[in-house]
């Protein structure tokens, strides 16, 4: 036991704070061309409704990046987190049946199921020691299976209060603004927790972690799980903009989340970053694609442009992060 | 499982084992499920996902967290410019089919070097690359899927014209045989297990690491098109998403073969056999009558349950 007298995972510490700081740089660099490009080309996105529509539409592809940001940093992966998405908004769909007295048991619903998803992944991964990245698929095809089942397909209505809500503005702030806000401050506030302390040592070196007293499977379950739990939140975000339920829509969003996350600064290895600069690769990504929209391009090249500038967005964060030291 | 014959723990012998009690298990349901025509019937579906598993194998044998989740994707793409090629012209189908392997073969070298130059996890390169593919699948269609197979693909896949065979199970069997004398017998072979075990240690010894690491996602693609080509023989019209969701099972295949996810260990066979275990479970559910939905499900849950008993990783502190 003289493991435990060790100090909680130092080495890495110093690494973080090393590797971290390159990468946002080059996150922030990416964040304020795309910002700036984007305004160049549509003027629009600074008045009020622009940035209130503009957030509104980020909003989705933001929470599932900062929820795939906490699984990853925990040395996870979850290519779940659309299909989580998927299912906890048809659910809520299902379960509001568009009355707005049922609102808060829709949030429950959607928060809800998304913490079973992540409970299923947590113990597949942790318990019963899975590669998370193939283990994260299959649990991607039960979800959107499952989903197909509450809801065969898209359709169903959304009360008027979530929809209204999120088109709401406090203090001339834009809701959806605030709640990426919120988020971000969110994290500020518990990253010191003890769970999220123990969720980024265990993914920075599990072997280090385990031998520092720090609860590795437990830490792995909780961040699949919190992970769930702001997917599902997601899920409500897509009702909020879309105003129908869809059992449809994960797809993408596994892939925008991990993109973001590399976009992000955060790597991929695990204990290096923080949800904020997921967020920014959200919107950095989400920008690009109304700077292609705002270039006029034909529709039918939109899909392949969002594709490159994805993998351009990848490529540059590879050059940017640190290279791995072993 | 630990106290049995040896032979039993060899994971193709089990598939092998599963495939054989599944159909057996639809036999005593539903009466004709087991007839001969109906298995050469779901051998030749199984042939599509067989082919495609191919190009899979080599990925995860290669290591490095080799992995393709475009294979679906490029399957669909081959399919879609093979069948506008042909529109139904038995002249077209070289051109056809060699346009598919050629696109094929820029999108797996594009995959290798994304992987091997910029350091981008294979995950993330391919899965980046699926929606690249899903965006070039739109310029290329405008959105309408029109090919058509050719007649003599057609015949091919759905006649029964090679000692009362359906051709493609000729074509699988030669692709098979070749695939595995070449990771048995060749020199690429040696260094494909070679880099799977060991990175470092390869290229201590002289191996060209990346080289061999570039090829093997263009292989993948290369085979992931071919599959998609045998499909719309199959099905004759092309979709948007014709073999999109063969991603998933073309994964499953390979681990139900037992080759390992680290790479390194493990061979075609193997693949081949969990190709026939999934469609034969997959033709299981349908004719039970099970819901879209639920056939999705249970693809996961086998594919779970599968990794669980193969797949696990080691404990921190045994």
């Amino acid at each position: 036991m003289t493991a435990a007298t060790q100090a909680p995972p130092a080495p890495t510490v110093v690494d973080r704070v090393r590797s971290v700081r390159v990468a946002s740089w080059a996150t922030a660099a990416l964040l304020v061309v795309a910002v700036v490009a984007a305004i160049a080309l549509q003027p629009n996105l600074l008045t009020p409704y622009g940035v209130a529509s503009t957030f509104a539409t980020f909003l989705p592809l933001v929470l599932v990046a900062v929820a795939q940001a906490i699984v990853v940093i925990g040395g996870g992966l979850d290519l779940s987190a659309g299909a989580i998405v998927a299912l906890s908004s048809v659910v809520a769909v299902q379960v509001m049946r568009g009355e707005d007295g049922l609102a808060a048991v829709g949030l429950a619903a959607a928060v809800g199921t998304g913490v079973a998803c992540g409970m299923l992944n947590g113990l597949v991964v942790s318990r019963l020691r899975l590669q998370p990245l193939i283990a994260t698929f299959a649990s991607a095809s039960i979800f959107s299976g499952l989903a197909l089942l509450v809801l065969p397909t898209p359709g169903g209505t959304v009360p008027a209060i979530l929809t209204g809500t999120f088109r709401q503005a406090i203090a001339t702030v834009p809701m959806s603004v605030l709640l990426v806000v919120a988020v971000a401050l969110g994290w500020l506030v518990l990253r010191r927790t003890r769970v999220l302390r123990h969720i980024r040592a265990t993914g920075g070196d599990p072997a280090a972690a385990y031998a520092s007293l720090v609860p590795v499977q437990t830490s792995q379950f909780a961040s699949y799980v919190l992970s769930g739990a702001i997917s599902g939140l997601a899920g409500l975000a897509v009702l909020g903009n879309a105003g129908s339920g869809d059992p449809f829509i994960g797809g993408d969003l596994a892939l925008g989340s991990v993109a973001a996350v590399v976009v992000g600064g955060i790597a991929l290895r695990g204990g290096i970053g923080s949800p904020i600069g997921a967020i920014a690769g959200a919107i950095i990504l989400a920008l690009s694609s109304t700077i292609l929209f705002s270039i006029g391009l034909p529709t039918s090249w939109r899909a392949l442009a969002a594709g490159v500038v994805v993998i351009l967005a990848l490529a540059l964060s590879a050059l940017g992060a640190p290279r791995r030291r072993r | 499982m630990s106290r049995v014959v040896p032979i039993l723990k060899d994971p193709v012998v089990v598939a092998a084992l599963i495939a054989v009690l599944l159909i057996a298990i639809g036999g005593i349901l539903r009466p004709g499920f087991a007839s001969p025509d109906q298995i050469v019937d779901m051998l030749r579906v199984a042939s599509f996902l067989g082919i495609i598993a191919i190009g899979q194998t080599i990925v995860v044998l290669s290591g490095g967290e080799g992995i393709d989740l475009s294979v679906g994707t490029v399957a669909t793409l081959g399919a879609i410019l093979a069948s506008r090629t042909m529109a139904g012209d038995d002249a077209m189908i070289v051109p056809g089919v060699l346009l598919a392997l050629g696109v094929a073969a820029l999108i797996g070298l594009a995959n290798g070097l994304g992987i091997v130059a910029l350091k981008i996890p294979p995950f993330v390169m391919t899965l980046g690359m699926l929606g690249v593919v899903g965006g070039l699948i739109l310029v290329v269609t405008g959105g309408r899927a029109d090919g058509r197979a050719a007649p003599a693909l057609v015949s091919l896949v759905n006649g029964r014209d090679v000692l009362g065979l359906p051709g493609i199970l000729i074509v699988w069997l030669v692709l098979g045989g070749a695939v595995t004398l070449v990771l048995r017998r060749t020199v690429f072979g040696a260094r494909l297990y070679a880099i799977g075990t060991s990175r470092e240690a390869a290229r201590l010894s002289g191996v060209p690491v990346r080289r061999v690491t570039v090829s093997a996602y263009v292989l993948s693609s290369l085979f992931a098109a071919l599959g998609g080509i045998a499909m719309v023989g199959y099905s004759q019209q092309v979709f948007l998403n014709l073999a999109d969701d063969l991603t998933l099972p073309s994964i499953a295949a390979v681990v139900i073969g037992g080759t390992l996810v680290a790479g390194g260990v493990g061979g075609y066979l193997g693949s081949a056999v969990g190709a026939i275990v999934l469609t034969v479970l997959t033709s299981l559910l349908t004719t039970l009558a099970m819901p879209e939905w639920a056939r999705i499900v249970v693809q996961g849950v086998v594919l779970i349950a599968l990794l669980a008993v193969y797949g696990r990783q080691r404990r921190l502190r045994a």
